[in-house]
């Protein structure tokens, strides 16, 4: 497929050199890491930027680095990278349990975690899985560098708070202090590459305190705060999930959409947190299923 | 603007103008007459266009040609370029295609797999493939193929 659209492809060297093109163009320009959602938008005419800034000749964003209990992804770190990642399938299992389901190889190869965030679709998978980390972007523009918290990120489907010139170099992770599990649910229509139709992501910590987010089933991945508070120092029983799964209305708006209908994406919720709450309170004491093993 | 890539293909440096909105896929099948990756759903769904970029595979549909400037691109060609490699002798033997056209993609998903990992489970050949569309076969003797080879490395060693 010939691309119709003309543009020109910049590869600056530097980080610095990067957001100065960015500031010039403006919103006439998009960045490029992996591309695996940048080059479909543009064979199928739904970005026409004049300018195409290729970050993959910057230095230094394709790490993945643990210190101090601060896991930093770096912009160009690929899906792949992170299910191969020792320090991610030891200190963040659930962020390798996220990226088994995440497209195929082919795609996993290329497309990078902070590209997915910057994308910004509603059924990102990263969005979910971060958020119940309070994660942060660290984004670089002609200001200077500055960091926004996940929680502020996403301003609607596909658009994010970065600003002229900007762009984002990585995603920093602290690691819970307290001893912790979690799980990721993920409904599909098939076994194999699919996009979310809906997601949970529950994280469990010591002490009976949750953090729970969904995907998928609002304008951008969300915190649900109100189930948040109602489990919080609560012992888990079915009861007290059953109260839980009276808020998911309050927490998510899913739309019908090709993939699903509301009401089926609103009952799979339930019964995914369910499921999440129970799997990520087994893993806490240590049993519950093996990271990777679906739950639905 | 145009611009001179060098890209070693299956071994071989090759040089080719390329303009800044050139799909990789495009160049390899129209400039560079190699054929082997297919032109299919021109999204990333299909899988048909795969190729080795270093090693990986990659949608070369979803790749600008300047992208992989400097970079290793390795093709079913290259793969067979001293005869059928054990997997393809497996896929032959166990019938794995029908009509074939996604089967430079598959074959060199299931390269790149086993090069990784030479011994892998079901799940791990079922997730290798997972990007890879065959509309012929159901996928049984794909996934029976890639089995084959690892089973017949285990009893060689």
């Amino acid at each position: 497929m010939a691309i119709a659209h003309d543009f020109e492809y910049l590869k600056p060297g530097t980080l610095r050199e990067a957001v100065r093109t960015l500031a010039r163009y403006g919103p006439r320009a998009r960045v490029l890491a992996g591309g695996t959602d940048l080059i479909t938008l543009i064979g199928e005419a739904m970005a026409a930027p004049d300018a195409v800034v290729d970050i993959k000749g910057i230095s230094g964003l394709d790490r993945i680095e643990f210190k101090n209990g601060a896991l930093s992804i770096g912009a160009l770190v690929t899906f792949s990278d992170l299910r191969d990642s020792p320090i991610i399938a030891k200190k963040f299992p659930v962020i390798r349990e996220m990226t088994g389901w995440l497209a195929s190889p082919g795609i996993r190869n290329r497309a990078t975690m902070v590209g997915n965030l910057c994308s910004a679709v509603p059924c990102c998978d990263s969005g979910p899985i971060l958020m119940v980390y309070d994660a942060v972007i660290q984004v670089a523009g002609p200001a200077g560098k500055r960091k926004v918290p996940l929680s502020d990120w996403f301003v609607g489907p596909r658009k994010t708070v970065l600003k002229r010139g900007e762009v984002a170099t990585g995603v920093v992770v602290l690691l819970p202090k307290k001893k912790h599990a979690a799980c990721f649910v993920k409904l599909r229509r098939y076994e194999g590459e699919d996009l979310a139709q809906a997601s949970v992501t529950v994280l469990a910590l010591a002490g009976n305190s949750y953090r729970v987010s969904f995907g998928s089933v609002a304008p951008w991945p969300v915190r649900a705060h109100k189930i948040e508070a109602l489990l919080e120092g609560q012992q888990l029983s079915d009861s007290l999930i059953r109260k839980a799964a009276q808020l998911v209305p309050e927490e998510i708006t899913p739309i019908t959409d090709i993939r699903a209908t509301k009401e089926y994406r609103m009952h799979m919720c339930c019964v995914m947190l369910n499921r999440g709450l129970k799997a990520a309170t087994a893993r806490l004491a240590g049993a519950g299923p093996e990271y990777g093993t679906s739950l639905i | 603007m145009n611009k001179q890539i060098t890209l070693t293909i299956n071994g071989e440096a090759r040089a080719v103008e390329v303009g800044p909105t050139d799909i990789l896929l495009d160049v390899l099948r129209e400039k560079l007459g190699i054929k082997s990756p297919k032109i299919g759903c021109e999204r990333g769904d299909c899988g048909a266009c795969t190729v080795l970029l270093d090693g990986k595979s990659v949608r070369s549909c979803l790749i600008l040609a300047i992208e992989a400037d400097g970079h290793k691109i390795t093709t079913l060609e290259g793969l067979s370029r001293n005869g059928l490699t054990p997997l393809q002798e497996s896929f032959l033997k166990h019938s794995s295609f029908q009509c074939g056209f996604c089967a430079p993609g598959i074959v060199l998903s299931a390269t790149e797999l086993l090069a990784k990992h030479p011994h892998p489970s079901e799940e791990e050949i079922k997730e290798s493939i997972s990007g890879n569309l065959c509309r012929c076969t159901g996928y049984k003797p794909i996934i029976e193929a890639i089995a084959a080879v690892s089973n017949a490395r285990r009893k060689s060693v």
